[in-house]
């Protein structure tokens, strides 16, 4: 079934909230003071014909079709920039406007090639529509006039095409790139007649600073810029709303189809997480599903050293029940665990905890978000009650002052940077807390009003010193903080932030900001009206990640900043289903709902409808685990959807624990670095293939809905399923709705949430319940979920990884746009274009006191390791830092992370590692180590 | 050695580029020679492009002109004893006396060429300065009121009543409002702007600080045409010495007023002289047409409202605070009130500038004041206001130079420019010449200019060819519809009038 329709309604909505009534061809109509009357036309269902306008960006007045008559006004307007007003008398359609619009037609059609029938767009093209519309017939002018017909295409781009010969230079792909984007990679070079779009000054496409976002192309009305799929397919034939499975933006999509492959996924414009934009993942890289390196059979092996073998379900199923219950039997019933994927689907994660619990009996399941946002969950929760983001992503219009801490939304976050970046030309205020110099403190018509620069490792100073300043200052919110916190916490907390080594003085000293710059800072966040601060892994990947969540919870909470539209905490979860994953209670700790697993009647209700009992005593978080199985006592783990051994620090840490395990089962799409030692492979499937939902860093659940059957024949439920049944637990759903419902009965936050709400309502934001029929988008809107808002008093300790002479730098991590996390999917299509391998940002100085020039390979050593990468040099880092990705296995960037993790939550401290650089020339040992077993392995599959 | 004699030279693009310069060199070469000393004042243009280089001497309480002077006639301008008033040839007796000056009404006008143009003393001598003083005196409110009594139209070519468009600036709340001049003087046979600014530019500064203090406006910026190169040096200077003298800055005259003005030149774009391109090059973007609504003077420059005049409206400001506005609105005929400098060019005998008030006829202007055409052959056809502005024939000279008279008649009076063609004209080319000119200057946003002008030119050479006359003289007449009823704005909007007003009042030269 398609989704429905999205109209385009010409030009954006009002923001006002009054009406008038005017008249359109002699029909009355009620429409928004402050509309256009183009949008007033087409809302009451006249098409008044246009080119250049659509409604996602601002009208410009140049194609001169959607000219109106009004009655007491010469001329004729176009209705694309006239406003309505109250009495208006409206013609749309007359002699003279079919005239005039026929001959601006004609005018087009005078300099644009005649192949429609051939053209990418033949059915899909507004400029074919509007000269049918508009009746033309003929062009007298001829075709042997001056054109544009022989302009070359550039196919640079690997996924577009940009053939301006088609182009009627409407300007709305240059206008879309400036407003809808933000990246204002579009111009228009010449004057006149020679007007035309260019990306850049001479440049092609891919050389530009075009991002591939792909608004240019939603917004072409013509063939100009089209999908080189589209080019090589035809049009859809029908099409299905999912949502994408990269970040945590959860942007909603529509899959067009031609019968079950995928020809193109157009953003939807009516996805509430989105508004129609995308970015160059969702928009273009999903070839990743049909790649010839998609495992489609199960396969098992004894051992790691043996060629793996291709079986049927059954036999791989009844292999590993088999041995996870040899293992049980011999080492004891917690010697086996479970890893649940915040990729897949909560109905999928659902039943893998539900597995841990109900079929091995303990609780030793966990999830990615302990190695990125689990200091969120337990820092939120302790001041605020609730541990997820309190704002819907709209609220940032809203904001008066933004402040962005350890993240880099144009990279992790690139729809919402978009949005975020359209209330900053707004003119909201921005201070970015971040070592490096990230793209949002200075790109096109935006510019930090500070950015505090500081140190990796000196967060927690920072914000103190931050609170310092506004308790010092005098620049509280008492009213709010007396209505809504606890006085008692919120007495201690400013005595222990006026302390003097809190003092932005002595944080500068050991954060490298600028005392100045830190007054001047808090000073902008604490006064405004409405503060929002939004954060990521820069925050929380530290010893003191939780911690510094809970001292910006503080800073929030102190000036007032929680509860409305325009401010709160915003964590910006990294993964499509992170939010869910954790909501489904893939702790060892939680059940779904974030309710301890030691609370007898949470426990008890759980018990009950599952009809079994469950360990009261909490598991193993992931890095024990790994201790435990270097010890000799974690044998055996069912690893859904993550590759523990390439995203978890420490690797070759990693690598001896699952070295020293008995039966790893890894559920994924390809053969990963984790799969390398594993024992049974069970393929999984793509978003694609999947039917659930996603909840994004909003809490907003939304539908992922299948455009083709599993490739590997059997939905991921399925097999967790068949893997409970053959362990002895019976768990027998039938369909995913049935497991969604089970979620609704037993999770308080979830109980109106079910799949035929959700495909009427198209998303909603959790805690959705009686109290809450049609979903929360702000949290803490009356009181907190606490109570009175809890402040903690957050005294600095500093990390143990310290530099010294031998490890004078320090190395932080973080994302790009175009590969994602691990690289799994991205990897394998051509986003490699843009980034081929991790490479080590440096600063000049650094470079050249060690002799490294620009793509000079260089060695990257830590206590724990030493990998060889290539080197950039750039000032986006700061002398003494150094930063690199981790989408390559190749690479192997976590071979020099370290063992330090949050003292809460056991989240790996990624962001701090001392480093020394050097040139190199050859592979590190590690590194030639992967190599053999990558070709070992290669030998191993070829001859299975 | 006798007393120094001053001698004018005038310091005015079209005197510089008939070697005004080398005239001021060599005179005072050849004065050394003869051991006379000689005051060498470089000042502005009477604005007699036909006498130019006028050299005028200060004979006792006369000024006695030679013009028009070219470098080979100083040496015998010196033995005739010129210092002295000596007869010669060129010799053309008192400046004031010469009729073409004389029967002018010089009001705005009156310090050109009188004056040097970056001296205060003189400025203020003359009158400068005296409406900016009446202003600071009498308060915003005053101010707003003499103008709109004036009925002063802005002269750039729109007409449009400069106290309403004033008022509503002054009305609109907001923190930042600019006032901006627009000197993208680009229509042909055109000069006005730049002898008023060459020659008494400290009469528009003026202009621009009261506007500022009028509506409330602190920063002023003044859009220059990058091809007048000496407009731009002479203004700077201006600017510079009004600063000084504490005529333009911080607290101008020890009041609480600031104002400050900065020039900034443009890139050799005729639509830019329309004020929403202006305004998004002053931006520093490509000068694309902005659609209306919001209106400049409540959205403008950065989107704060924003006065956007032609350098003689605000030049005609200072008098009317000055004397007060029924003063200027004494002159003139119905709604066109004062006087508008019009620029007489082309294939015309006696070029200039002719300020007058409104009401007196084409004819009046081309045969008393131009003396008809330079070939002495018949006036053919005259195009007033422009390249967009309609072709006259020989027989509607008598049409009075009045606004609403000349659109009654189709016409324009716009910036008051009016170019003279003789009967060697071929009008066809005329009007294929609009289309080309509007294809090249086109700023490409929409499509009936952008593309359409570009088809004007080719239909038009194929109705000249005999290519389907008919045919295309349709076709042509339904695209000049298009691109009137179509366009964004006047280039696209207007080309068309000297296009149908030539197959009109001139079919005769497409049918050849």
């Amino acid at each position: 079934m398609n989704p429905p329709t999205e109209p385009d309604l010409g030009t954006p909505a009002s923001p006002l909230e009054e009406t008038v009534t005017i008249e359109i061809d002699g029909l009355p109509a009620t429409v928004k003071s402050g509309s256009t009357i183009m949008r007033a036309a087409r809302e009451s269902g006249v098409d008044v014909p246009k080119l250049c306008a659509t409604d996602s960006i601002k009208p410009f007045g140049s194609c001169r079709l959607c000219v109106v008559e009004i009655e007491g006004r010469k001329g004729y307007p176009a209705s694309c920039t006239t406003p309505v007003e109250e009495g208006m008398k409206i013609r749309t359609q007359t002699d003279s406007l079919a005239r005039l619009r026929r001959n601006v037609m004609e005018l087009y059609i005078s300099d644009h090639p005649l192949d429609c029938l051939t053209c990418s767009a033949n059915g899909d093209c507004e400029l074919q529509d509007m000269a049918g519309a508009v009746g033309l017939r003929e062009v007298r002018y001829g075709f042997d006039g001056e054109n544009h017909l022989d302009a070359e295409t550039d196919t640079s781009n690997p996924y577009f095409s940009f053939d301006p010969s088609k182009c009627i230079v409407c300007s709305r792909c240059v206008r879309a790139c400036d407003e809808v984007q933000g990246t204002f990679a579009l111009t228009i070079e010449g004057r006149g007649f020679d007007a035309k779009v260019s990306a850049g000054i001479g440049e092609n496409f891919l050389d530009s600073e075009c991002v591939s976002c792909g608004a240019c192309i939603q917004a072409c009305p013509t063939a100009t810029l089209m999908e080189k799929s589209i080019i090589d397919n035809g049009q859809p034939d029908h099409s299905v709303l999912t949502t994408c499975a990269y970040c945590g933006v959860g942007c909603s999509f529509k899959a067009d189809m031609k019968g079950d492959q995928v020809v193109r996924m157009t953003p939807y414009k009516d996805g509430q997480a989105n508004q129609g934009h995308s970015c160059v993942k969702g928009r273009f890289a999903w070839g990743y599903s049909t790649h010839k390196e998609r495992v489609l059979a199960p396969m098992i092996r004894e051992s790691v050293d043996d060629p793996w073998r291709e079986v049927s379900w059954d036999e791989a199923i009844d292999y590993t029940a088999t041995r996870f219950k040899e293992i049980q039997k011999k080492y004891g019933r917690k010697s086996i665990g479970g890893i649940t994927s915040s990729r897949c689907t909560n109905e999928e994660v659902y039943v893998v905890q539900k597995l841990v619990r109900a079929a091995f009996g303990n609780n030793n399941v966990d999830t990615c978000a302990r190695v990125c946002h689990s200091p969120t969950g337990y820092g939120l929760k302790q001041t605020l009650g609730t541990s997820a983001g309190t704002q819907p992503f709209e609220s940032v219009m809203d904001a008066d002052v933004i402040l962005i801490i350890g993240a880099n939304p144009t990279a992790g976050h690139p729809v919402f940077a978009s949005q975020m970046k359209r209330r900053l030309r707004q003119g909201a205020k921005l201070i970015v807390i971040d070592p490096r110099k990230i793209e949002m403190v200075r790109t096109p018509h935006i510019q930090a009003d500070y950015h505090l620069p500081l140190l990796p490792g000196t967060n927690v100073p920072v914000v103190n010193a931050l609170a310092h300043v506004i308790v010092s200052e005098g620049l509280c919110d008492d009213d709010y903080v007396g209505k809504r916190c606890d006085l008692d916490s919120f007495a201690a907390w400013k005595e222990c932030m006026l302390k003097a080594e809190n003092s932005p003085e002595s944080v500068a000293e050991i954060s490298g900001v600028p005392a100045d710059d830190i007054r001047a800072a808090a000073r902008l966040y604490a006064k405004a009206d409405l503060g929002a601060i939004y954060y990521g892994l820069g925050v929380t990947e530290h010893s003191q990640g939780s911690t510094m969540v809970m001292g910006m919870a503080n800073l929030a909470m102190a000036t007032g900043n929680i509860g409305f539209s325009g401010c709160g905490v915003n964590p910006l979860r990294g993964q499509n289903n992170v939010q869910g994953s954790c909501d489904m209670g893939s702790f060892p700790h939680e059940l779904p709902g974030y309710r301890a697993v030691e609370d007898d009647a949470v426990r008890g209700t759980f018990e009950k409808n599952w009809g079994v009992e469950i360990d009261p005593e909490p598991g193993f978080r992931i890095p024990n685990m790994f201790d435990a199985a270097i010890a000799g006592e974690y044998k055996g783990m069912y690893i859904q959807g993550e590759d523990i051994a390439q995203s978890d620090p420490n690797t070759q840490h990693v690598e001896a624990a699952l070295g020293n395990m008995e039966c790893i089962v890894v559920q994924d799409l390809f053969l990963n670095e984790t799969a390398k030692f594993a024992h049974v492979f069970l393929p999984g499937t793509s978003f694609l293939e999947k039917n659930g939902t996603f909840i994004n860093a909003e809490r907003r659940i939304n539908r992922v809905r299948p455009v083709m059957k599993p490739r590997q024949g059997m939905a991921e439920w399925q097999i967790t399923q068949n893997l409970a049944r053959a362990l002895g637990y019976p768990m027998n759903y039938a369909k995913e709705a049935e497991i969604m419902g089970e979620i609704a009965t037993l999770t308080p936050t979830f109980s109106g949430v079910s799949f035929d709400f959700l495909d009427e309502v198209g998303s909603v934001q959790w805690p959705c319940n009686e109290s809450a029929p049609m979903g929360t988008p702000i949290m803490h809107v009356d009181q907190f979920v606490r109570g009175k808002g809890l402040f903690v008093e957050t005294d600095y300790v500093p990390t143990e990884e310290r530099t010294n002479r031998k490890f004078p730098l320090l190395l932080t991590t973080g994302r790009t746009l175009t590969q994602y996390n691990v690289g799994a999917q991205t990897r394998r299509t051509p986003n490699v274009v843009w980034y081929k391998e991790d490479l080590l940002e440096i600063h000049p100085h650094d470079a050249e006191t060690r002799g490294i020039n620009e793509g000079d390979r260089v060695s990257l050593t830590s206590r724990k390791g030493d990998i060889t990468l290539s080197a950039i040099i750039t000032e986006r880092v700061q002398p003494g830092v150094v930063y690199t990705t981790f989408h390559d296995p190749e690479t192997g960037a976590n071979v020099v992370t370290t063992e330090y993790s949050d003292w809460a939550t056991s989240c790996p401290e990624y962001k701090v590692t001392a480093v020394q650089v050097a040139p190199a020339v050859h592979r590190s040992k590690w590194q030639q180590k992967f190599d053999k077993r990558a070709s070992e392995q290669g030998k191993i599959l070829e001859t299975s | 050695m006798t007393e120094s004699v001053t001698v004018f030279v005038p310091n005015e693009t079209a005197a510089v580029s008939l070697g005004a310069n080398e005239i001021a060199e060599r005179i005072a070469v050849a004065a050394e020679k003869n051991n006379v000393e000689v005051n060498i004042v470089r000042n502005g243009s009477w604005g007699m492009s036909w006498l130019e280089p006028l050299v005028e001497i200060v004979v006792g309480n006369d000024r006695i002109a030679y013009g028009p002077v070219s470098v080979d006639d100083v040496d015998s301008l010196f033995v005739a004893g010129f210092l002295q008033g000596g007869e010669h040839d060129l010799k053309l007796g008192p400046t004031a006396d010469i009729a073409y000056l004389k029967t002018q009404d010089r009001w705005t006008f009156r310090r050109c060429g009188l004056i040097d143009p970056l001296s205060i003393t003189e400025f203020q001598a003359h009158g400068g300065f005296a409406g900016l003083k009446k202003a600071l005196e009498s308060g915003t409110e005053h101010v707003l009121e003499q103008v709109k009594t004036s009925g002063l139209r802005g002269r750039g070519g729109a007409g449009f009543p400069t106290g309403i468009k004033w008022q509503t600036v002054a009305s609109t709340d907001a923190g930042q409002k600019y006032i901006t001049c627009n000197a993208d003087e680009g229509d042909s046979g055109t000069f006005s702007d730049r002898i008023l600014m060459e020659s008494d530019p400290l009469t528009v500064i003026e202009g621009m600080i009261i506007a500022g203090f009028a509506v409330g406006a602190s920063k002023g910026y003044v859009y220059l045409r990058s091809e007048y190169p000496l407009t731009q040096q002479i203004f700077g200077k201006a600017l510079k010495v009004a600063r000084e003298s504490g005529w333009l800055g911080e607290n101008i005259q020890g009041s609480n007023f600031s104002f400050d003005i900065d020039l900034h030149i443009g890139a050799g774009s005729y639509v830019c002289g329309e004020e929403t391109a202006m305004l998004e090059s002053l931006e520093g973007k490509a000068g694309l047409i902005r659609f209306k609504p919001p209106l400049p003077a409540i959205e403008g420059l950065f989107g704060k409202p924003t006065v956007v005049n032609n350098v003689v409206t605000l030049g005609s400001v200072p008098d009317i605070v000055a004397l007060g506005g029924s003063t200027y609105d004494e002159y003139g005929v119905g709604r066109s009130k004062g006087t508008l400098a019009f620029q007489l060019a082309g294939n015309i005998k006696r070029g200039g500038l002719v300020e007058k008030a409104f009401g007196l006829t084409l004819r009046e202007l081309i045969e008393d004041w131009g003396g008809g055409t330079a070939s002495g052959r018949d006036v053919h056809a005259v195009q007033i206001g422009g390249p967009l502005g309609a072709y006259f024939s020989a027989d509607q000279l008598d049409t009075p130079m009045d606004y609403e008279a000349f659109a009654a008649v189709g016409g324009m009076i716009g910036h008051g420019g009016i170019v003279v063609f003789d009967d060697t004209v071929d009008m066809a080319e005329q009007a294929r010449f609009a289309m080309e000119f509007c294809a090249i200057e086109s700023c490409g946003k929409c499509t009936p200019c952008r593309i359409g002008s570009v088809r004007g030119v080719e239909v038009i050479d194929r109705i000249v060819a005999n290519d389907d006359r008919e045919k295309n003289i349709n076709l042509l007449n339904d695209l000049c519809d298009t691109m009137i009823d179509g366009s964004l704005c006047a280039m696209g909007g207007m080309t068309p009038f000297p296009v149908q007003s030539a197959l009109k009042y001139f079919a005769e030269d497409f049918n050849k």
